[in-house]
């Protein structure tokens, strides 16, 4: 994705992990209620280095490293948050997350329905995700379907440099709390934001790019091999239109129905396994609201059930490749 | 500050009604009052009195409107454990923060929530503490800083520490009192939680209601080592036990280790040793205790032992707590009612308060 700047602010390169990071220290010099908190936040930088330097500029007290005890900090974050604070908990990934899960779930999502309104919790939580680093199947899980099932929750994925600068901010803005997941391997995307960029939106899809005869619905690490996928396609005189959902709870339902209403066709691309995954409730929705638009079954792109692999061959073989995806635009628009 | 204790492992639970160590510290904490102090006057001792004997009637009644049908769901009664409450709460004041457990009427009840609020959230009213979302289990009210009733085990001691920090953070003065009990001792949480407190020196006043059970287990069935207070000690936080049948001593430690934390000392850790006469749930057969041991504690009911001590002194006279008890039961009756005639939240409300409601 390119930006459209304005003439009078200057275009920067800049890569996915320095937007992130960019985001951070601007959410931390405007609001003295948010800090930083997590394991290797501080000292280390962050383990995908994305808080580097925060310690130099804003110190220990609001970058706060943190013992390997998840259920305690993330639970510290949902008290701090309780308590007027605005914290930015770091969970290093995903897989880790499961150790905080009760408190995700029982406390975070749900503290302000079962006081009856009274105890909301503006609490923002990083967290890497995804595969493709031949990490094997401890580190490899994409398990934002089970975030993106609980109510009470919102769950975010920036895709893109824009959204890594700017859905932080709109995030902390929420009264209640906000995942984010950050796909490991968009750390090093490069991208070019104009100087003032500043805060995205965290309500709404964004079509990446249009096109008239197939929806590609994609979000977080599968929107580039969407976007690849769709290149391919023009290739063959097929027009993909690349929708990435931003937003996975709630799910941006107008926008996914609105480019189905035109192309009549639709493949969801998910890393999560198929089973029980945000591509089978983006499918169902689909069938339950659009089903007399589709001229073809709706088709999904997702991981091989399996705990993913080491060896490299049968790690890629276990993702979403946009081979599968052009195999499966080409099935529905054939 | 740290109090490393070297006291032998408590004494076993089935001779615990009658062998209860005496409340000691290991090494005393700066600033702790004596009883008698400025709050330990004739009337302040009389209140104490009148506030268990408020929980045990409300128990009571809530137990009555579980068999009759008017209460569902699970109930976790405080019988017995009214001292810790009692003693706990009046060493607080209106800027600390409360973190409770399932177990949790009397804590709000002390705390001074009203009670009919309480009661109608106990009935799934709309006038209730949370709205009827919540009942016995998860009993709300920020404007007492009561920040709920926790029914995962050890789930509310993160969220205390939380709002410990964010006080510290902040600069703002108060304690932040979490109750839990022997059970969540086993949770890995706990200790993760333990550490983090004494690791930041937050201003956290853990309190553990060693009722002896998990549920059915009895403590020494599921802990390796049963003194808990030792376990606390070792994550270099002053820690001690406490008889929890005594509201007076209960509330001495409260006031001392309270002060403490507030000065600044970092968290301090209380066992509070009790027992609950009443089952575990209304579900609860009670399969796992035999009668003799229920009739041991009982044999030190923390009211009795109370009124008893007051008369003893010649503080009170029998009709005064006759008066208190009476005054109790109807406070009760009349919440009861009140919570019988209240609304009920409308089914088109269901979906509020998943999300914050902001201005269209």
């Amino acid at each position: 994705m390119t930006a459209t700047a304005p003439a009078t602010a200057p275009v920067t390169e800049i890569t996915y992990r320095e937007a992130m990071r960019e985001a951070i220290a601007d959410a931390l010099r405007r609001d003295e209620r948010v800090f930083l908190m997590g394991e290797d936040v501080g000292r280390y930088g962050g383990s995908f280095a994305v808080s580097l330097g925060l310690l130099a500029e804003f110190g220990p007290e609001r970058i706060r490293d943190t013992p390997l005890s998840e259920s305690a900090f993330v639970g510290a974050g949902i008290g701090a948050a309780m308590a007027g604070m605005r914290p930015i908990v770091e969970i290093m990934t995903v897989n880790f997350s499961l150790l905080a899960l009760d408190q995700i779930l029982n406390n975070a999502a749900t503290l302000l329905h079962m006081s009856g309104g009274q105890v909301n919790v503006p609490l923002v939580i990083r967290m890497a995700t995804g595969a493709g680093r031949q990490v094997a199947a401890q580190h490899s899980h994409s398990l934002e379907a089970w975030y993106a099932h609980i109510p009470g929750l919102r769950v975010i994925a920036p895709a893109t440099v824009e959204d890594a600068r700017g859905m932080l901010w709109t995030a902390l803005q929420d009264p209640d709390p906000v995942l984010i997941f950050e796909h490991t391997s968009l750390y090093n995307l490069k991208g070019t934001l104009p100087a003032d960029a500043g805060a995205t939106g965290i309500d709404r899809a964004a079509i990446r790019r249009p096109g008239g005869d197939v929806t590609l619905i994609a979000y977080g690490g599968t929107l580039t091999k969407a976007m690849d996928a769709a290149e391919r396609l023009a290739g063959d005189g097929i027009g993909a239109e690349v929708i990435d959902l931003r937003t996975l709870r709630p799910l941006d339902d107008a926008t996914i129905l609105g480019s189905v209403a035109r192309t009549h066709r639709a493949v969801v691309i998910d890393e999560g396994w198929r089973s029980g995954s945000l591509a089978a409730e983006i499918s169902a929705r689909i069938a339950e609201q659009a089903f007399y638009d589709l001229d073809a079954p709706v088709q999904r792109v997702c991981s091989a059930e399996v705990p993913i692999p080491y060896a490299r061959h049968l790690e890629e073989a276990a993702l979403p490749q946009p081979e599968g995806i052009v195999a499966a635009a080409r099935a529905v628009a054939g | 500050m740290s109090a490393r204790r070297s006291r032998p492992a408590a004494t076993a639970p089935a001779a615990a009604g009658t062998a209860l160590p005496a409340p000691r510290r290991a090494e005393a904490a700066a600033g702790e009052p004596g009883r008698g102090g400025a709050a330990g006057g004739r009337e302040h001792r009389r209140d104490l009195l009148r506030r268990m004997l408020l929980v045990r009637r409300f128990e009571e009644k809530c137990a009555e409107l579980y068999s009759g049908g008017e209460i569902r769901g699970f109930v976790h009664l405080y019988i017995g454990e009214e001292a810790v409450a009692a003693g706990v709460l009046a060493a607080l004041a209106g800027e600390d923060n409360i973190v409770s457990t399932y177990r949790e009427h009397g804590h709000a009840l002390v705390r001074g929530l009203p009670l009919d609020c309480v009661m109608a959230e106990m009935l799934g009213k709309q006038t209730g503490c949370s709205r009827g979302r919540g009942g016995s289990m998860h009993l709300f009210d920020v404007s007492h800083r009561f920040y709920g009733g926790n029914a995962i085990v050890g789930g509310g001691l993160p969220l205390a520490i939380g709002i410990a920090l964010a006080d510290k953070m902040r600069g703002r003065q108060g304690v932040t009192a979490c109750f839990f009990g022997d059970g969540a001792v086993a949770e890995g949480e706990f200790h993760e939680c333990m550490n983090l407190a004494a690791l930041w020196r937050l201003p956290v006043l853990f309190c553990c209601e060693n009722n002896f059970y998990a549920m059915g287990t009895a403590l020494e069935r599921a802990q390796a080592q049963t003194d808990l207070a030792l376990r606390a000690a070792s994550y270099g936080m002053p820690a001690w036990p406490v008889d929890g049948m005594d509201v007076l001593a209960v509330e001495e430690a409260a006031r001392g280790a309270a002060e403490a934390v507030r000065s600044g000392a970092g968290p301090h850790f209380l066992e509070l040793r009790t027992y609950r006469f009443r089952a575990h749930s209304m579900y609860d057969p009670e399969l796992y205790r035999d009668k003799a041991e229920v009739e041991r504690w009982r044999a030190r009911d923390p009211i009795t032992l109370l009124a008893d001590r007051l008369m003893g002194a010649g503080e009170i006279a029998d009709t005064d707590v006759a008066a208190d008890d009476q005054a109790a039961v109807r406070a009760v009756e009349a919440a009861a009612e009140a919570a019988r005639a209240a609304p009920a939240e409308p089914v088109s409300d269901l979906t509020r308060y998943v999300y914050s409601e902001r201005p269209a």
